[in-house]
């Protein structure tokens, strides 16, 4: 079980994911940007949240188009994992590894708190220990988290069951209160909200844990 | 020469900036103002004998991103 953790200038969150991943039990191992190859035999790419160059043009457009993530697409089409929060959802969406854009928050703020989310599907492996329906509590911090995908694009999401969460309250204006999806294999998530944020009672919220873990479980039975 | 590539918002899809702009130019006082979508205008300085259909694989492919915004691009020799 052996997870890469992305690295741009400006990510923030790479060492809590690498935190989490280990805590689930997967090897880590930290690759820049720069680097033109995902170390051998990578199960799962996490894609941490930040600020990827400083958001500058658009959030995630610039990390979107490093060397790096031509990998990930690489690693993608090849059936490969990949976890994107927060930033890194944004990445995902820019890569067009995920469908949709995330747009600035509906009230032009930053949001920073805790939300509650309601798992829409347990069948993926990253929702797998959770029971549909579940509500679970994650924190959000973004300024672009407001979701937006054309009609055609929405309607597959629903259809196909892969909206993996919704926020019980919309903090951000995102269509249909999605907070995550997943892509059509169900072997990429992206999703705003931080669940290695919440993976460890030292913090104070452990809602996190179980999609680390149900990731740890997929990875050996592969 | 020179590339002028303005990016905006496609139709239908909120924008807060613009909703707060024009929301401070009705609370200013400046009445009629029924829509503002507020975008971004990037300047190409360009070696001579860039083509359109350059600057326009550009927008595709990293200036724009066409699920949100739509894009204009006006070269001046």
């Amino acid at each position: 079980m052996k997870a890469a953790v992305l690295v741009f200038p400006g990510s923030n969150c790479d060492r809590d994911m690498a935190v989490a991943f280990r805590a689930a039990g997967l090897d880590v191992t930290m690759v820049w940007h720069k680097d033109s190859a995902l170390p051998d035999g990578v199960d799962i790419v996490g894609i941490p949240g930040g600020f990827s160059f400083g958001d500058y043009l658009r959030c995630g457009a610039i990390a979107a188009r490093s060397p790096i993530s031509r990998e990930l697409a690489r690693h993608v089409e090849r059936g490969g994992y990949a976890l994107g929060v927060c930033n890194g959802f944004q990445v995902l969406t820019e890569t067009g590894l995920l469908p949709g854009a995330l747009v600035q928050n509906a009230s032009t703020r930053f949001i920073c708190k805790t939300a509650t989310l309601r798992v829409e599907t347990s069948a993926s492996a990253f929702t797998a220990r959770y029971n549909a329906g579940a509500e679970i509590d994650i924190p959000i911090a973004h300024h672009e988290g407001n979701y937006r995908v054309d009609d055609d694009g929405l309607k597959a999401l629903q259809d196909e069951d892969r909206v993996a969460f919704r926020y019980l309250a919309t903090p951000n204006g995102a269509l249909d209160d999605i907070a995550g999806v997943l892509s059509a294999n169900r072997r990429v998530l992206g999703m705003m909200p931080h669940p290695e944020r919440a993976a460890d009672a030292a913090t104070g919220l452990t809602d996190g844990a179980p999609l680390f873990a149900a990731l740890a479980d997929s990875l050996v039975t592969v | 020469m020179r590339a002028t590539v303005t990016v905006s918002l496609k139709s239908g899809v909120l924008d807060p900036q613009g909703e707060a702009i024009r929301a401070a130019l009705g609370s200013m006082g400046f009445g009629g103002v029924e829509a503002v979508r507020q975008g971004k205008v990037i300047e190409l300085d360009l070696a001579a004998g860039t083509t359109e259909a350059q600057v326009t694989e550009m927008c595709e492919k990293l200036l724009a991103n066409t699920v949100i915004e739509s894009y204009r691009v006006e070269m001046d020799p």
